[in-house]
């Protein structure tokens, strides 16, 4: 097995905000190029790849759906020099004063250096108090005469998070946008697992866009590659500081396996059964309404696919110092593998409802 | 005067990289004394953990001159462990907790990697999201492996970068007067005895300076420091009356501020000097804050005192921003003005 660190770092190096996927889209098809039979591109930009499987045409499919898109900023106005910012997704505002962020300047073509300022009191409204300062009232500074910014610097233009990627003690890494690519990641654990195995089944690996805006890249996928069963990989809650509910789960123990409306329980006992067989450590997660993944749009695609949900445990959602345990990543990589495997040519029919 | 270009960049970079929270100076005291040894006639480090050093004048009648920067910055202390690398922490010199969550830290003299974490706001409630997360609900986690020990100082992880005109960086408050101080050491003046002390501990209450005062027994001083500048824009447009001084307009020169009257010819003495070179220079908004000079004037039977600053944006937060060229003209003013300098100056007229 090779080190998928390197290439995860690799992953939570650049931007790739929702709708703005090329940059991180790029790295993943030149690592799943030589793994797979075909790669392309779909007509909104998420990228699929084909490992054709060992049965006779027709083959039935499992598609493995990562979405590859992350959550950012981008340029609401200019004032002075100074950016005012609105957010790409679920972003938590609490982080945002003094993060280090990358401008996408359209007007010259360069990726900027900025700090995301949070004014003085005085500069602000009183009812902005001592609280959290609302993002209405964040600018973005890059260092630049207020001519320079007027020149470089377009309203649109994207702000994604700069921190560089750091492994921490105890086989973790932390940085920004690890939900997803932590995923992708485990995709590629598995596509590489796969290189030496028999499989029956028709696999696409398909990274998918704009999972953390509007879902765009799963439900047009699944439409367009149309397989017999689809498998998301995400991200769920790490127990952690401040975080120790039902929800939680304990970073580094093992693969999630979540039952919920959005995930067929046939599906979900199969890979149960099959973590227990080959002694990988997991655990169950619940959903009780919605997962808030590519499983949600999957399941309803067409007319309907059943769809199970894989995941691992994440501290620090939707900060920039995410935090995940890289066993986990390989984890879930080696059992979607052997689930893959696992599929005999008659699978689907099997598929019942208890 | 001494030039200024890359060698002094690499050398803020170098200091800037490195953490020194009060108390624990250590890291730049070690780049310090590497950097001024050769050039200094004396050096040492007092029981503070100062680093005190005197470049002697060659003229008749020299003015003993007390020029600081101090080598402190704002950070953390653990002061508990949580357990699987997970640790309390408390503030180290003002810090607004809003700046910290998810912010990468260095722990330790080990500089060992974590990050500042906190409830996802997925757990919370729509309440508690507008609320300002306070210190004791924060942690600093360094990985399930992580081990630190309670007493343990913390900075922020922020790499030093360049930016056309810009620098971006932790903690250029003071180690853009750590890096002035250096360079003048460097390039002492013959007219004066110079006093050089890189102070500890100036961001929980001006310790070091106290000390070094009274050490050198000065006939003047000047603080080199680092000062916000809060030049942005005003929430409805309005004109921004407190902006403390501006990026870009030049060295600040303190007139008065929260524990100082500057002394007045001091305040001439720079002032004249940066119109007589023509080097750009702002005098500082009087108000609040303070740096040095309020525990070197008070020392002794009093020492006449000044301050001048680069100008920075963000003061003690992960990131500042200041100007290359506003430093180099605090360094080129400060040159000048010690060449100036005479016994004649501090006259009681």
């Amino acid at each position: 097995m090779t080190d998928i660190l390197p290439f995860l770092k690799a992953l939570i190096s650049v931007s790739g905000l929702s709708g703005f996927e090329t940059s991180v889209a790029r790295i993943i098809e030149e690592k799943w190029s030589p793994l797979l039979d075909e790669v392309s591109f779909s007509r909104v930009g998420s990228l699929h790849g084909l490992k054709k499987g060992s049965g006779t045409a027709p083959r039935p499919a499992v598609m493995l759906a990562a979405h590859m898109d992350a959550i950012g900023l981008r340029v609401s106005k200019i004032t002075e020099g100074f950016l005012h910012i609105t957010n790409i997704g679920g972003i938590d505002i609490r982080v945002l004063p003094g993060a280090e962020v990358s401008v996408h300047a359209t007007g010259s073509g360069e990726e900027l250096p900025g700090v995301i300022a949070m004014p003085p009191a005085d500069l602000l409204p009183k009812s902005a108090g001592d609280g959290v300062i609302g993002i209405n009232y964040l600018l973005v500074d890059i260092g630049l005469t207020p001519r320079a910014v007027e020149r470089k610097i377009r309203v649109g233009d994207l702000i994604s998070f700069a921190n560089a990627p750091m492994v921490l003690a105890g086989d973790v890494i932390s940085g920004h946008s690890l939900d997803n690519r932590a995923s992708i990641a485990a995709l590629t654990v598995c596509l590489e697992e796969l290189q030496d195995k028999q499989h029956v089944w028709d696999v696409w690996a398909a990274a998918t866009v704009q999972e953390e805006t509007t879902y765009l890249g799963a439900y047009s996928s699944a439409f367009a590659l149309r397989p017999q069963i689809a498998i998301a990989v995400d991200g769920t809650f790490a127990k952690g500081p401040g975080a120790n509910g039902w929800q939680t789960h304990q970073m580094g123990n093992g693969v999630g396996l979540c039952v919920g409306p959005n995930m067929h329980p046939f599906l979900h006992r199969k890979l149960k059964e099959l973590a227990e067989k080959l002694e990988i450590a997991w655990f169950l997660d619940v959903t009780p309404a919605h997962s808030g993944t590519d499983a949600f749009p999957m399941q309803i695609t067409a007319e309907g696919i059943p769809t199970a949900l894989v995941e691992f445990p994440f501290r620090y959602m939707h900060t920039p110092v995410e935090m995940i345990s890289v066993k986990d990543v390989y984890r879930a990589g080696r059992l979607l593998a052997e689930f893959v495997t696992s599929l005999e040519a008659d699978f689907v029919d099997t598929i019942v409802w208890e | 005067m001494p030039g200024f270009g890359k060698t002094q960049l690499r050398l803020l970079e170098r200091l800037c990289n490195v953490v020194a929270v009060s108390g624990d100076e250590g890291q730049v005291r070690e780049i310090v004394l590497e950097e001024i040894e050769p050039y200094a006639d004396e050096v040492k480090v007092d029981a503070l953990g100062n680093v005190l050093a005197t470049c002697l004048g060659r003229g008749r009648r020299r003015m003993r001159v007390m020029l600081d920067a101090h080598m402190d910055e704002i950070g953390f202390m653990i002061v508990a462990e949580d357990g699987e690398g997970i640790y309390r922490f408390e503030a180290v010199g003002g810090i607004d907790p809003r700046h910290l969550v998810g912010k990468q830290v260095l722990v330790g003299r080990e500089n060992m990697p974590g990050v500042i974490g906190a409830r996802p706001i997925h757990l919370m409630s729509s309440e508690e999201r507008t609320k300002k997360l306070p210190i004791d609900a924060l942690r600093i986690d360094l990985g399930p492996a992580g081990k630190a020990k309670v007493g343990d100082r913390a900075g922020f992880a922020t790499r030093f970068r360049r930016a056309g005109p810009s620098i971006f960086s932790k903690s250029i408050d003071d180690r853009i007067g750590v890096a002035t101080l250096i360079e003048l050491v460097k390039h002492a003046p013959p007219n004066i005895d110079l006093c050089a002390a890189f102070t500890v501990q100036e961001e929980i209450g001006l310790r070091g300076a106290k000390v070094a005062a009274h050490y050198f027994n000065p006939d003047l001083a000047i603080a080199i420091d680092s000062t916000p500048a809060r030049d942005l824009p005003v929430f409805d447009g309005g004109e921004n009356m407190t902006y403390n001084t501006k990026l870009g307009l030049g060295p600040a020169i303190y007139i008065a501020d929260g524990s100082t009257l500057h002394d007045p010819r001091l305040v001439r003495l720079l002032r004249e000097t940066a119109e007589a070179e023509k080097i750009p220079y702002q005098l500082r908004q009087p108000g609040g804050g303070g740096t040095d000079s309020g525990a070197i004037q008070r020392s002794l039977a009093g020492v006449p005192t000044v301050s001048v600053s680069v100008p920075h944006r963000y003061t003690h937060s992960p990131v500042s921003i200041s100007r290359v060229d506003d430093w180099k003209n605090t360094l080129n003013l400060l040159q000048a003005a010690l060449k100036r300098i005479t016994t004649s100056l501090i006259t009681v007229r």
